[in-house]
């Protein structure tokens, strides 16, 4: 099986690679349209700012690319949030896979960004296979995307958002599946498992 | 809800960890990837590694523990220590290191705060502070690990940090640590209170109660300690049931 990291400026690609060694899967970091288009399963991960990630993606044409992508997708925390359509994060409009928007959390009461580990909760999909209700996970997010039909993950914060969300052949999740443990280690099994 | 976290820290010479451990049961308790291994399969929620190393071959030995620790660990972790520069950084950070904890460095040149959270983005700057109480009843900040005071205030110093872009603070009182007599309450609740950013309760922890009032009085949203988990004085899997049932959240 060919699983391909999508190459760009984002800051945790060594951290995802390091996670799929740890469960024994190699996978190959790229920037190049035929690797990406010709891989079983797709992983576009993300930390940073959502324009500038934009930027990076447009510069390589990488954003035409994973919009037309028919095997699995996992967008990873912004990665998750640039397949929506817009993000609040300096008026961003982003790739538009799901048809929903990202907003800045806004409260006077909890900290922003959230740091830390938090639950998820309504697990569904073959992605939270084997996922407890209530596991944990890590975060670290000052934007999130409100409640949809495409939830597939629920979590708490500030108010109740998806945590994660899946539409045909792609899925995202808001936190650090590479940094959230046995968890996070599992549900990228179950992406990798994915048919 | 989110978690309150529990953050062992691990000090590095020249790739080993320095403080003496008694773990029997690890094969070399010296070695920092096997000890926070350890530490992330009992339950840390973070690890932090900070380098005291002063030789020459520091940023090279130093990357290369990072690259390691990455590998292995499956929790995020921060590291420090020397960190002085962009080039500084971008090396641990590409290395595969969640954080940087920077400190003196960044009190020399608070710009370095700044261009760090606009190269990496907050959450990748952590801005370590030493703070003492003087008879004045003030909390100043001490550089240099503790050794050179300044007539800076710790709150203020703090705010400053945040506004420049620092993403988390860790507060470290050097009036508790080392006494296992308990967290610095009252300035780790001011901080808490009226900074928008997690802060991190360092130096004193010696019980699980210590940990326990930290969090419900001093606000705090994690809490560091080292020798007590080090020497098995509290075992996390421990800690964390404690806190449960006092009704605080944590990850379990």
């Amino acid at each position: 099986m060919k699983i391909v990291i999508i190459k760009y400026n984002a800051g945790n690609i060594q951290s995802v690679l390091y996670a799929l060694e740890r469960i024994g899967v190699h996978a190959i970091v790229t920037a190049d349209h035929e690797e990406i288009i010709t891989a079983d399963k797709v992983i576009f991960p993300g930390v940073g700012e959502a324009s500038s990630a934009m930027n990076s993606l447009k510069e390589n044409n990488l954003d035409q690319i994973i919009k037309s992508l028919k095997q699995p997708v996992l967008g990873i925390c912004v990665g998750m949030q640039l397949l929506c359509k817009y993000s609040e994060e300096n008026n961003t409009e982003c790739l538009g896979v799901f048809d929903e928007p990202v907003k800045k959390f806004e409260s006077t009461v909890d900290k922003i960004p959230q740091i830390g580990w938090n639950n998820i909760y309504d697990l569904r999909s073959a992605l939270m296979k084997d996922i407890l209700e209530n596991s944990y996970c890590y975060f670290v997010h000052s934007y999130y995307v409100p409640m949809n039909a495409h939830a597939i993950a629920t979590t708490d914060y500030v108010q109740p958002y998806a945590s994660a969300i899946h539409k045909n052949n792609f899925y995202g999740v808001q936190f650090h599946t590479e940094k959230s443990a046995v968890v996070g280690e599992r549900i990228l099994k179950n992406f990798i498992e994915i048919i | 809800m989110l978690t309150k976290r529990i953050i062992p820290c691990l000090d590095i010479k020249d790739g080993r960890t320095v403080k003496g451990t008694n773990f029997v049961d690890l094969r070399d308790a010296g070695d920092p990837v096997e000890l926070g291994a350890f530490y992330a399969q009992q339950g840390a929620d973070e690890l932090v590694f900070l380098d005291i190393t002063a030789t020459v071959e520091k940023r090279k030995t130093l990357s290369e523990l990072v690259k390691r620790i990455a590998r292995q660990i499956n929790i995020p972790f921060t590291v420090g220590g020397g960190v002085s520069s962009i080039d500084d950084a971008s090396l641990l950070l590409k290395n595969g290191a969640d954080k940087v904890s920077i400190n003196t460095a960044a009190y020399k040149n608070p710009q370095l705060i700044k261009e760090l959270a606009n190269e990496f983005g907050s959450q990748f700057v952590v801005l370590a502070i030493d703070t003492k109480l003087e008879a004045d009843g003030e909390w100043y900040v001490y550089l240099n690990g503790g050794r050179i005071k300044t007539e800076t205030k710790c709150f203020d110093w703090a705010k400053k940090a945040v506004e420049l872009g620092a993403g988390e603070i860790l507060l470290t009182s050097m009036n508790h640590d080392g006494t296992k007599q308990g967290f610095a309450i009252d300035i780790t609740k001011r901080l808490s209170e009226s900074l928008a950013v997690p802060v991190i309760a360092s130096g004193g922890g010696g019980t699980m109660e210590h940990f326990a009032d930290v969090f419900r009085n001093g606000k705090a949203d994690a809490a560091l300690a080292a020798s007590i988990f080090h020497f098995k004085e509290v075992a996390i899997p421990d800690l964390k049931r404690y806190l449960h049932e006092q009704k605080i959240e944590v990850r379990i």
